[in-house]
């Protein structure tokens, strides 16, 4: 039990933040500081404009050296926000730093109040509970534990793969887990990249290779990440690398085995290129991937749904590959810090039944488009409709699942810059006339409005309006076996019809479908629409509310290759300085027990998650073990004799809040 | 202090790492609710000693809320069951003390749930407004007997 007489009997200082006009334009700050005043063991109330500034802190520090007090309360922003800060100025001052406590009179009362009356009697009672719980608190040291330099990054799209590159490069291992069975993520499915028109393969297969061959990169593609414990500096993870039927190590990727396959035509539907294009049950998904090893699909071969095949794939295989009795492997990790890269899935276009996708077989998303376009894609590169030819007028329509009450609301922020680009490669291709229907046309970034500006001067159509509909009811003979869209052009105040052979539907970005899993995983928040949530929107925007778990690329919210590039170098730097400080100081808010007072009962032992209590059977009592233990205070709620108390939480403390938070106001 | 109409006073005791990320997130969004919801923040929902519901009665609140993850979302894997058992047990007790269920309320709401704060904290007041004070006696008054200085005192001896 602390000893308010400890350090001279508590003196506490009321510190009242203005935080501009945030409080002070709701909150009566003067009447909270008279009021601060009256409270018992109060001897300083003060305010301030700002107290997280520098002469904010300075005040408390002064009030500390000048002995006039030994406790602190800050009445100001959230404790989730300023509490490091605070602590450290109580630190500063030679006062051990757990003599602080915050009231959050900004985000629980001045932003969340109507009325001004009614938040300074708010800010009082949360004042009055911070005052009489800070009496009770008692000098802690922090626990300073040993960060594991190895991290583990999950998904290796652009993001994934720059975050690896820049840690390994740096000395540190990394273990960069990927589903698919090759790395690159939605970048290398791309054929250009806007604005800059630069081949999107050309600076990603670069990056990919370096990814396979570097040393201190251990990649496990076609595995999932099953189970992440621990916490920060100190977390073990679970991997399971699925069976690819081919030995890793000994397929040097000269694809005989696909050659040789039972199934001379490729018949299987080929999700790298959007099922646009077949490929065998034994296959590669592009001749780019990374790792350069062949996969079998078990549900599509012929040995594993019949059990009878003569398996030419293995006599074709010199180098005896191929393993038909291979199993799933788990791997366990020691981790200090984790990456997710989870990226994104783009929008179903078949849920806006009224543009035909799947109905009509000329109707396409942008990312078949992609793969049409693209030199490696099933057409080699040409733009060509579902009877092998070329269109003559060319769809394109934005905002297909973003900006819609009835899908998303958000805007997706890459379509507008990727229909421009298709529109470029798809003019450029086929000659044809291009048609895009926009909303607004969103162009922000370095040279983006200038594409637009390029693209108008090539002649491409804008019409400023959402499409209604896309059918292929022709009412006009020009309309005849065309599909016809119908848009109200918002600028000249018209609905116009406008016949056309192919459209294209610029599909917005999605959370990965099982974004809650992984979100539940790795102990992190996701936001309604199921982006994850990184600390701080704008200060903290690659770290999560779980420490030593970050954020990159379009898992936190769509993004493009650039933004993506760019908050995968932060989390990489976020990560190795992480490793760098070699250690981090963990909430001493761990339980203890109160030898005295234990009755050897053993409630708290079956209750603790972490099993960190233990029982000392020469002295009849339970123990923590302080490593173990995470601070949840759960076995201190169960105890039924009080000798159970947590650290920062003790009976006492809460009690007194209590009391405070309802005595005065 | 307190106006003529009566107002009700609630104690919520939130979690850290969800309902009172929540409530700050009210904050940052500007959702405005009823101010008679005084939060005390705990590491978990495991951490709800059934006596801080009590003590909360006992020293004059109206009404008591809880907070925590999700289930399957504990930051400590499984506190907020705990605290749902806990819950159970607590209730059926405070009915057995005359107090109504309908004072108590255990909420799981996630970081991200600003919005449910809000409706959670002016349910629950409105609730609580309709059942009136609670008239356990003796009412806090009886604290002040003892001066507060003289309580601590006492209590670290």
């Amino acid at each position: 039990m602390p000893a308010p007489e400890s350090n001279g009997g508590p003196k506490v200082g009321v510190y009242v933040c203005h935080c501009g006009l945030n409080i002070a334009g709701k909150v009566d700050i003067d009447q909270t500081v008279e009021f601060a005043k009256t409270l018992p063991f109060v001897t300083v109330a003060r305010e301030y404009k700002f107290m997280c500034s520098d002469p904010g802190q300075e005040m408390i520090q002064q009030d500390i050296r000048d002995g006039l007090i030994n406790r602190v309360v800050v009445a100001s922003c959230s404790p989730l926000m300023h509490e490091g800060t605070f602590r450290r100025a109580t630190a500063g001052a030679d006062l051990n730093p757990f003599y602080f406590q915050m009231a959050s009179i900004r985000e629980h009362v001045s932003w969340v109040t109507a009325d001004g009356e009614a938040a300074t009697e708010k800010s009082k009672a949360l004042i009055a509970g911070a005052v009489r719980r800070v009496v009770f608190h008692a000098p802690l040291e922090k626990k300073r534990v040993p960060v594991n330099p190895d991290v583990l990054i999950v998904g290796a799209g652009i993001a994934g793969i720059h975050a690896a590159l820049n840690i390994a490069d740096a000395g540190k291992h990394v273990y960069l887990v990927e589903r698919e069975s090759t790395i690159g993520g939605h970048m290398a499915k791309f054929d250009k990249t806007f604005p800059t028109l630069d081949c999107a393969a050309c600076i990603l297969t670069p990056k990919m290779s370096q990814v396979r061959s570097h040393p201190n990169i251990t990649m496990w593609t076609y595995s999932d990440v099953i189970g992440v414990e621990g916490f920060i500096g100190n977390f073990k993870a679970r991997v399971r690398r699925r069976p690819r039927y081919v030995d890793e190590d000994l397929c040097v990727g000269c694809l005989e085995c696909i050659e040789a396959c039972v199934y001379k035509q490729a018949k299987v539907r080929d999700e790298w290129n959007e099922g646009l294009g077949k490929r065998k049950p034994i296959y590669i998904p592009f001749p780019q991937a990374t790792p350069l090893v062949v996969v079998v699909d078990p549900e599509e071969c012929i040995w594993f749904k019949t059990g009878k095949c003569k398996k030419p794939c293995v006599d074709a295989c010199e180098r005896k590959a191929m393993d038909f009795d291979q199993t799933e492997e788990i791997k366990e990790i020691e981790i200090g810090s984790i990456i997710l890269a989870t990226g994104f899935k783009t929008f179903d276009a078949s849920r806006i039944a009224q543009y035909g996708y799947g109905k009509y077989p000329n109707v396409y998303t942008s990312l078949e488009v992609e793969r049409l376009v693209n030199a490696s894609g099933p057409t080699g590169g040409e733009v060509l409709l579902r009877d092998g030819t070329k269109p003559k007028s060319v769809a394109i329509v934005h905002c297909v699942g973003s900006r819609d009450e009835k899908t998303n609301k958000w805007c997706s922020k890459v379509c507008c810059m990727y229909s421009l680009k298709l529109a470029h490669l798809v003019k450029e291709r086929t000659g044809a006339e291009i048609y895009n229907f926009y909303i607004d046309m969103r162009t922000p970034g370095k040279g983006y409005d200038e594409f637009y500006a390029k693209l108008l001067k090539e002649g491409v159509h804008f019409i400023r309006g959402r499409v209604a509909e896309i059918n292929d009811w022709a009412i006009k003979p020009e309309e005849e076996g065309k599909l016809v869209i119908r848009a109200e052009d918002t600028l000249i105040g018209a609905v116009r019809r406008i016949p056309v052979d192919m459209v294209v539907l610029s599909v917005g970005m999605e959370p990965q479908s099982d974004a809650e899993e992984v979100r539940r995983l790795f102990n992190i928040s996701c936001g309604g629409e199921g982006w994850f949530t990184e600390r701080h929107p704008k200060l903290a925007p690659v770290s999560t509310f779980t420490d030593g778990v970050f954020l990159a690329g379009a898992c936190q919210g769509p993004k493009d290759i650039p933004d993506s590039v760019a908050q995968a170098g932060a989390a990489a730097a976020e990560v190795l300085s992480l490793i760098d400080r070699g250690g981090v100081e963990l909430e001493p808010n761990s339980a203890y027990i109160d030898e005295e007072s234990c009755s050897g009962c053993r409630t708290c032992m079956a209750l603790c998650p972490f099993s960190a209590i233990s029982f000392v059977a020469d002295k009849g009592v339970a123990s923590v073990n302080e490593a173990l233990c995470k601070g949840c205070g759960t076995c201190v709620a169960a105890c039924p004799s009080a000798a159970a108390q947590q650290h920062l939480f003790t009976d006492e403390q809460v009690f007194a809040e209590i009391q405070g938070v309802l005595d005065y106001v | 202090m307190r106006a003529k109409a009566f107002e009700p006073r609630i104690v919520a005791f939130f979690c850290n790492w969800c309902t009172y990320t929540g409530a700050d997130l009210a904050g940052i969004s500007r959702m405005t609710y009823a101010p008679n919801v005084r939060i005390i923040r705990l590491m978990c929902s495991g951490r709800m000693d059934p006596q801080f519901v009590f003590a909360a009665f006992r020293e004059g609140a109206d009404g008591v809320l809880i907070g925590g993850c999700h289930p399957g979302d504990c930051h400590y894997q499984e506190g907020n069951y705990k605290a749902r058992r806990r819950f159970e047990l607590l209730t059926r007790m405070a009915k057995g003390l005359g107090i109504e269920e309908e004072r108590l309320r255990l909420e799981w709401i996630s970081a991200s749930e600003g919005d449910k704060v809000q409706k959670v904290c002016n349910e629950m007041t409105e609730r609580v407004r309709k059942l009136g004070p609670l008239r356990l006696a003796p009412r806090p008054e009886a604290h002040q007997e003892v001066p507060a200085a003289e309580t601590v005192a006492v209590g670290a001896s």
